[in-house]
């Protein structure tokens, strides 16, 4: 069963002169998550807003839970919950009150909308601070507190609009936390991300936009492998290259390129983690020390250079260059 | 039954705004009681109008009107906040009828105007202010005013709307009102204006309200009424019926482009 189905949708600003989205198609299996994994301006937002009923395609089609979003849009709007990539939520007033009024406004009652918010408060750990203005939260306690307003009622199909920029690193571990909770109860998840790293801990598929359009999907696993999995990276002196090359391509179990001018020895490695510490210690027994060894994992540049041949940072310039004086 | 409900949670919400932030309606308050002191000490001896009880009841029509005229400034400005947070996104995401946030919002910014006309008419009284025509008269005459403030804050709904961006609400609502209240027989008479001016004056919608209210009020003297045109010896009527004309132009305006208008 498929929960979420695009098909070929194109939307265009300003007139067609920003093509924001050409031709995009995904779907994501009930009870799974899908990543949609693209840099800035690719059109993961404009992507979510279709989905969500926010924004009416150019042309294509798309259901979510079975229900076509462009056809019937109020019955969508109540099986999804969304959270958009700025936190939405009434800034003046308190993390309990904007929490009532949602659940007022999703029909629960007043005496639901109190318990359900008292309980999402305390599953996103804002018990302490849920009288407070949401103006003196964190980014960290804004974002939770808008993944709680899209959870009052247990959507079916919840979309999360880059649901960790701008957090620390404990405020993202913090969110992923709580995303693989909600995945666990078996909500059907469309997450937009800019990070590799994200979609990888949390997706069971992910798809590769670039200029609004699908460039790669499958599982992180085989995107990695498209680009190459990680990489073990030793540099040593230069009379020592041939030993160490045998050493890794031994553990690698595959052949090492090797770099003269940086004296460079590199090879893939599956398991990298062991894979270091077994050509650490071969090196250690010939009496060899590295002047660096490294893991290199492969980042979100490196599979847009192995997809597209230019890296994710181009394309901020060019896309923005492309939108004439449109939004940054 | 859903949509009311659904609007009224949203009037709701802009009251404990204010509950939360006090500060909010202090200023809104104090700002006309500002004006009701300065208008009645500053021009109240210079201009003569030979009412009895003097300019002051002449006055308070008019800053009754212009007050409630401001609700289109506040409806924009805070519409245009709230599409600037990303909170209609969040709104129009819900399963609740498209029209019941812009019905509560120009709900919740009439209720405000409650609060503002009492606090006001309290401090015309302590100045001199003395409606002569009895208890059911001056009611009426404030249930025109804030019908007046939800009309125009319609207006504010599609101006909040279009603007492109939040900080040009609050200029392009004020370009709006202010020509809109002076060019009227709000403070001043309308007979010492260039006679083409006059005629835009009579018929500004300000002015019919403003001359509806000292009807209502009692006083038998306008100011400047030029001939015995249609809007100066109906003031009543044509308030209404420009009321009736504004909801039926900007309800339906508004509502559509809402929901057609994305978060910026
Ligand atoms: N309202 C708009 N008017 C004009 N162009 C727009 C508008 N919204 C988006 N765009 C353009 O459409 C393209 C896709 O935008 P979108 O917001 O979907 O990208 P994104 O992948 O979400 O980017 P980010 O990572 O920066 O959030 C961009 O080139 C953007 O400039
Ligand atoms: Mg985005």
């Amino acid at each position: 069963m498929k929960s979420v189905i695009a098909e070929d949708l194109v939307k265009t600003y300003r007139k067609g002169s920003v093509k924001a989205l050409d031709g995009l198609s995904l779907d994501v299996t009930e009870g799974t998550v899908l990543s949609v994994l693209g840099p800035n301006g690719a059109g993961k937002t404009t992507t979510v807003r279709i989905l969500a009923t926010l924004l009416a395609p150019d042309s294509g089609r798309a259901t979510v839970a079975g229900i076509d979003v462009i056809k019937n849009p109020e019955k969508v709007r109540e099986v999804i919950g969304l959270s958009g990539q700025y936190a939405a939520v009434d800034e003046t007033l308190t993390g309990w009150d904007n929490l009532v009024m949602f659940g007022q406004l999703y029909h629960l009652g007043k005496t639901k909308s109190v318990a359900r918010a008292n309980e999402l408060l305390e599953k996103f750990s804002l018990t302490d601070s849920a009288r407070r203005p949401i103006k003196t939260y964190s980014g960290g306690m804004r974002r939770r507190l808008d993944l709680a307003a899209s959870l009052i009622v247990r959507p079916k199909v919840l979309f999360l609009d880059e649901p960790t920029t701008g957090l620390d690193p404990r405020g993202r571990q913090e969110m992923w936390g709580v995303i693989e909770e909600l995945v666990k109860d078996g909500v059907t998840l469309l997450l937009t991300t800019q990070y590799l790293e994200e979609a990888d801990q949390l997706a069971d598929e992910i798809v590769v936009i670039d200029y609004g359009k699908v460039i790669a999907r499958g599982t992180s696993d085989a995107l990695k492998k498209q680009v190459g999995g990680e990489r073990l990276e030793v540099i040593v002196e230069q009379n020592q290259i041939s030993a160490v090359a045998e050493i890794v391509e031994r553990v690698s179990g595959a052949s090492a390129s090797i770099d003269e001018g940086l004296r460079k020895i590199t090879a893939p490695v599956s398991s990298g983690s062991t894979a270091l510490v077994e050509v650490l210690r071969a090196m250690d027994t010939s009496g060899i020390h590295p002047l660096d060894i490294a893991l290199k994992r492969p980042s979100l540049d490196d599979v847009f250079m192995s997809l597209t041949g230019h890296a994710a940072e181009d394309q901020v310039v060019e896309v923005a260059k492309k939108a004439r004086g449109g939004r940054p | 039954m859903n949509g009311i409900t659904d609007a009224l949670i949203i009037t709701k919400r802009q009251l404990l705004q204010l509950a939360r932030v006090p500060e909010v309606l202090i200023f809104s308050t104090i700002q006309p009681i500002m004006f009701v002191l300065l208008f009645r000490f500053v021009f109240g001896g210079s201009i003569s109008t030979g009412a009895p009880g003097g300019y002051v009841q002449l006055l308070m029509p008019g800053i009754f009107v212009q007050t409630v005229a401001f609700t289109l400034a506040a409806t924009a400005s805070g519409l245009a906040e709230d599409m600037k947070k990303g909170l209609i996104d969040r709104f129009r995401s819900l399963p609740i009828a498209r029209s019941a946030l812009v019905f509560g919002r120009t709900l919740g910014d009439s209720t405000l105007n409650i609060v503002v006309l009492f606090a006001m008419g309290l401090t015309g009284f302590i100045v001199g202010w003395r409606p002569s025509s009895g208890i059911l008269k001056i009611s009426l005459s404030f249930i025109l005013l804030l019908f007046f403030g939800y009309a125009l804050s319609w207006v504010g709904i599609y101006a909040g709307l279009s603007a492109r961006d939040a900080r040009v609400v609050q200029n392009v609502s004020f370009l709006i009102t202010f020509p809109l209240t002076f060019l009227s027989n709000a403070f001043a008479p309308t007979t010492g204006m260039p006679k083409p001016l006059q005629y835009v004056a009579e018929w500004n919608p300000v002015s019919t309200m403003v001359a509806a209210c000292r009807e209502l009020f009692g006083l038998k003297i306008q100011f400047g009424v030029t001939a015995n045109s249609f809007p100066s010896s109906h003031p009543v009527t044509m308030s209404l019926i420009y009321m009736v004309i504004i909801m039926v132009i900007f309800v339906p305006l508004s509502v559509r482009k809402y929901s057609t208008t994305a978060n910026r």
